[in-house]
C-alpha cells in the first residue's frame, strides 16, 4: 500500500533513467553476488571442518541433485517474475517421470529421445491448461495451480496404482544421463547451466522476456503500455509446464525407481530456491541465474550437513531458516535501494 | 501533468473480476446457497453409492477424519479475508504434535504439556505475524519459510521416534464421542470455534475491520484501523488453533511422529477457497466455510465407500476447487476466451488474475 501512496514520485522520478538503471544493475549484482558469497563461505567452512567435502564424488552428487531443481527454478522464475506462481510442478514431475520411464518396459528398444518428447508433451499439456485458465479465466494462479497440483497427482495415482518403475527396466544409456561427466561435473549439469543461461538471457534481453518483468511490476501499467499480458503469462506457464515435464524424465534417470510419490512437495522446494536466489515473490525482479544458484545452495546445504555428520533431522529447519534470512535480506536491500533512488531523484531536482 | 488514471490504483488486484458485480451480500448469498445445494447433492450421492453412508458409525468417521482440517480452516479464513495467507498451519500442527509426544515421553504432567504446546503455537504464530507486519514481508514467502522451519523443528524434537503410549481418556477421542454421544470431540470443538469465529468475523468491529483491510488495505489504514496489530493477532490465533489441532490429531491417531499432518496446508487452503473466500481478501463467510467443510468431508467419505482409489481423491478436490472459481465467472470467461482466440495482435485480455494475496 505504501507503493501506491508513492506513485506520484515514481512518475517524476523517471528522467534520470540511465543512472537509475546502473544502480538497479548494481543491486542485481549485489543480490547474486550475495548468494554466491554465502555459497562460497558455506563450502569453505564445510571443507575446513571436513576435507572430504571437497571431493569429486561430492561435487558430482551435489550437481546431479541440483539439475532437476535448477531446471524447475528456471520455469518458476518466468512465472514468479510475472507475479504468478506455479504450484503444479511437483505433480507434473511425478506424472511425467512415471509415464515416460514406464515406456522403456512397455515398448522394447524405444529411443530415449522419444521418451523425453513424451515427458515434454505431458508437461506442455498441463502448462497449457494452467496458462489458459489463468489468462482467460482470470483466476488467480495460486488457485488454478493448487487445483492442478491435486488433479495431476490424482491422475498419477490412478495410473500408477501400486506399481513402480524399477531400475532393471531402464536402459543403461538412460541411467547414465545424469551420471556421465568429467572431473566430477556431470555433462547434464553443464547442459542445464547452458539452458539456464539462455533462459536468463532471454528474460533479460528479449522484448517478450522483459515484458514479463513489466507485468510483474505493475500488471495494469503493463496492459496500458500495450503489452499482451494474457499471452505473456500464458507463455510463462506453458514453458514452466514443459520444463517440469522434461525435469520429470531426468528425475526418473536420476533416481530410477519411480512410484506415485515422485516429486511430491517439490513445488515448495522450487519456490524456496527461487526466492533464496533473489527473485521477488511478488514479481518484477530477479534472475533465472540467481534462482539456479539458489537451488544449488539448498542442495549444497543438504549435502554439507550430511558430510559434517550433523543429523539429517536438522536439514529442513536450516533450509527454512535460510529462506527466511534470504527474504529478509532481500527486503532490507530493496528498502535501501528505494531510499537511494529517492535521494538521487531529489538530488537531480525538478 | 499527473496521470488521470491514478485514483483507481489502490485496490488493484481485487477489482480485476469484481467490476460488474451486483452487491457483495447478494453474491455471497448466492454462493452459499449453491454450496448448500452441493452438500445436499453429495449427501444424495453418498446414499446412492452405499446404504452405510447415513449410519451413525459412518457419520462419526466422516466427522472425525476431517475435524482438524476443519478447525485449521477457521483462522485461515480470517487470514485470507484480511489479505494474507498462512501456509505453515500443517507444520505448526506437526510441531505441536512432536512437542506433545516429546514431553509426554519425559513424563511431564498432561496439563503442563498443554500449556507448553499452546505457548509453542502462539510463538509460531507470533513469529509469522512479526515477519509479515513488522518486517513487512509477503506472508506467502514467510509462511513457505516457516512451513519448512516448523516441520524441521518437529524433526529435531522427535527425530525418527514415534510416541504412542498416551493414556486412555485422551487416546480414545478417535473412537468415542463427547459424553457417550456420536459427536466426535474434534467436531464438537470445530462447532464451538466456528460459532466464536463467526461472531467475531460477522458481528464485531474487528470482524468488519478484517474485511476492510482485505478489500482495500490503504483505505483501511486511513480509516484508522490498526491493520498491523489485527493481522498480528490473526497469525497468533492461527498458531494457537493449529497447536490445538495438533493435540487433537495426536490423540486421535494415538501417535506423535514428526510428519503428522504433512501437506495438509493445501487442503486447508482448498477448503477455504471452495467456501467462496476470495484469495485476494475482503470476501467470504464462516457459513461458507462450514458448508465447504461438509462438502469436502462428505465427498471424501462417499468416495471411500465406493471402490475409487482412496489416494486419488485429490482429483475431486482439485476439480471442486476449479469449479468453485470458474462458476461465478463462467459467463464472462466464455466471452473473453472468444475474444482471446480472435485477438490477433491488438487487444489481449486485460488484467490477469495476478497476485496471490
Amino acid at each position: 500500500m505504501r507503493a501506491t501512496v508513492a506513485t506520484p514520485d515514481e512518475t517524476t522520478r523517471k528522467p534520470p533513467r540511465v543512472s537509475s538503471r546502473r544502480l538497479t544493475e548494481r543491486v542485481f549484482r549485489i543480490r547474486e553476488s550475495g548468494i554466491i558469497v554465502v555459497l562460497v563461505l558455506f563450502v569453505a567452512v564445510t571443507v575446513s571442518i571436513q576435507p572430504r567435502f571437497a571431493s569429486q564424488q561430492e561435487l558430482h552428487f551435489i550437481l546431479a541433485n541440483t539439475t532437476v531443481f535448477a531446471l524447475l527454478a528456471l520455469g518458476q522464475t518466468m512465472v514468479v517474475v510475472s507475479r504468478n506462481v506455479d504450484l503444479s510442478v511437483g505433480s507434473v514431475v511425478g506424472l511425467s517421470a512415471y509415464l515416460s520411464a514406464s515406456l522403456f518396459g512397455k515398448v522394447h528398444g524405444i529411443p530415449i529421445v522419444v521418451v523425453f518428447l513424451v515427458g515434454l508433451a505431458i508437461g506442455l499439456a498441463v502448462g497449457v491448461a494452467n496458462g489458459l485458465m489463468v489468462a482467460i479465466g482470470r483466476v488467480p494462479s495460486l488457485v488454478v495451480t493448487l487445483a492442478t497440483l491435486y488433479i495431476v497427482r490424482g491422475i498419477d495415482i490412478l495410473i500408477v496404482g501400486g506399481n513402480e518403475v524399477v531400475a532393471q527396466t531402464l536402459p543403461n544409456a538412460f541411467i547414465q544421463i545424469p551420471r556421465a561427466g568429467v572431473y566430477g561435473v556431470p555433462y547434464l549439469a553443464i547442459a542445464v547451466a547452458v539452458v539456464v543461461g539462455l533462459g536468463a538471457y532471454y528474460l533479460r534481453s528479449y522484448r517478450s522476456g522483459r515484458e514479463l518483468y513489466a507485468i510483474g511490476s505493475n500488471p495494469e501499467a503493463a496492459r496500458l503500455a500495450g503489452i499482451h499480458v494474457g499471452r505473456r503469462v500464458f507463455t510463462a506457464f506453458t514453458v514452466s509446464g514443459a520444463i517440469a515435464g522434461v525435469a520429470g524424465v531426468l528425475w526418473a534417470a536420476q533416481y530410477q525407481t519411480v512410484d506415485s510419490n515422485a516429486g511430491t512437495g517439490y513445488e515448495l522446494t522450487v519456490i524456496a530456491s527461487v526466492v533464496v536466489g533473489g527473485v521477488a515473490i511478488f514479481g518484477g525482479s530477479g534472475s533465472a541465474v540467481g534462482a539456479a544458484i539458489g537451488a544449488l545452495l539448498l542442495q549444497t546445504i543438504n549435502s554439507a550437513l550430511y558430510v559434517l555428520g550433523i543429523s539429517p533431522f536438522w536439514d529442513q529447519a536450516i533450509a527454512g531458516l535460510l529462506l527466511l534470512v534470504a527474504i529478509t535480506l532481500d527486503r532490507v536491500i530493496s528498502l535501501r535501494l528505494s531510499a537511494a533512488l529517492r535521494r538521487r531523484s531529489s538530488g537531480v531536482g525538478t | 501533468m499527473s496521470e488521470p488514471s491514478q485514483p483507481r490504483t489502490p485496490p488493484a488486484p481485487g477489482d480485476g473480476r469484481g467490476a460488474a458485480l451486483p452487491s457483495l451480500l447478494h453474491r455471497a448469498m448466492r454462493w452459499e446457497t449453491g454450496l448448500a445445494l452441493v452438500v445436499v447433492a453429495i449427501a444424495l450421492f453418498g446414499v446412492a453409492v452405499s446404504p452405510q453412508f447415513l449410519t451413525p458409525s459412518n457419520l462419526f468417521n466422516l466427522g472425525v477424519t476431517s475435524g482438524e482440517v476443519a478447525i485449521m480452516a477457521l483462522p485461515m479464513t480470517l487470514i485470507i479475508i484480511s489479505g494474507e495467507i498462512d501456509l505453515s498451519v500443517a507444520s505448526t500442527l506437526g510441531m505441536s504434535s512432536a512437542l506433545l509426544g516429546y514431553l509426554w515421553a519425559r513424563h511431564w504432567p498432561m496439563l503442563a504439556i498443554f500449556v507448553m504446546v499452546v505457548l509453542l503455537g502462539a510463538a509460531a504464530g507470533l513469529f509469522n505475524g512479526v515477519m509479515v507486519t513488522r518486517v513487512g514481508l509477503p506472508s506467502l514467502a514467510v509462511t513457505i519459510g516457516t512451513l519448512a522451519l516448523y516441520r524441521g523443528i518437529a524433526l529435531i524434537i522427535l527425530g525418527s521416534n514415534t510416541i504412542s503410549n498416551f493414556p486412555a481418556p485422551y487416546s480414545t477421542i478417535g473412537v468415542l464421542g463427547v459424553a457417550n454421544t456420536d459427536l466426535p470431540w474434534n467436531v464438537a470443538i470445530f462447532a464451538a470455534l466456528a460459532v466464536i469465529f463467526g461472531v467475531v468475523l460477522h458481528a464485531t468491529p474487528t470482524g468488519r475491520s478484517i474485511y476492510a483491510m482485505g478489500a482495500s488495505p490503504g483505505a483501511a489504514l486511513y480509516a484508522g484501523i490498526r491493520v498491523k496489530r489485527i493481522k498480528l493477532l490473526l497469525f497468533v490465533t492461527s498458531g494457537v488453533v493449529c497447536a490445538l489441532a495438533g493435540v487433537l490429531w495426536t490423540f486421535r491417531l494415538s501417535t506423535a511422529v514428526q510428519n503428522n499432518g504433512i501437506g495438509l496446508e493445501l487442503t486447508v487452503v482448498a477448503i477455504v477457497l471452495l467456501a467462496g473466500v476470495s484469495i485476494f481478501g475482503g470476501k467470504g463467510s464462516i457459513i461458507g466455510v462450514v458448508l465447504a467443510v461438509l462438502a469436502f468431508a462428505g465427498l471424501q467419505d462417499a468416495l471411500l465407500l465406493t471402490n475409487f482409489n482412496q489416494e486419488a481423491t485429490g482429483i475431486v478436490t482439485g476439480g471442486l476447487l476449479l469449479i468453485s472459481v470458474f462458476v461465478p465467472t463462467a459467463g464472462s470467461a466464455v466471452a473473453r476466451s472468444r475474444e482471446w482466440f480472435r485477438a490477433r495482435g491488438r487487444r489481449a485480455p486485460s488484467v490477469i488474475g495476478a497476485g496471490h494475496e
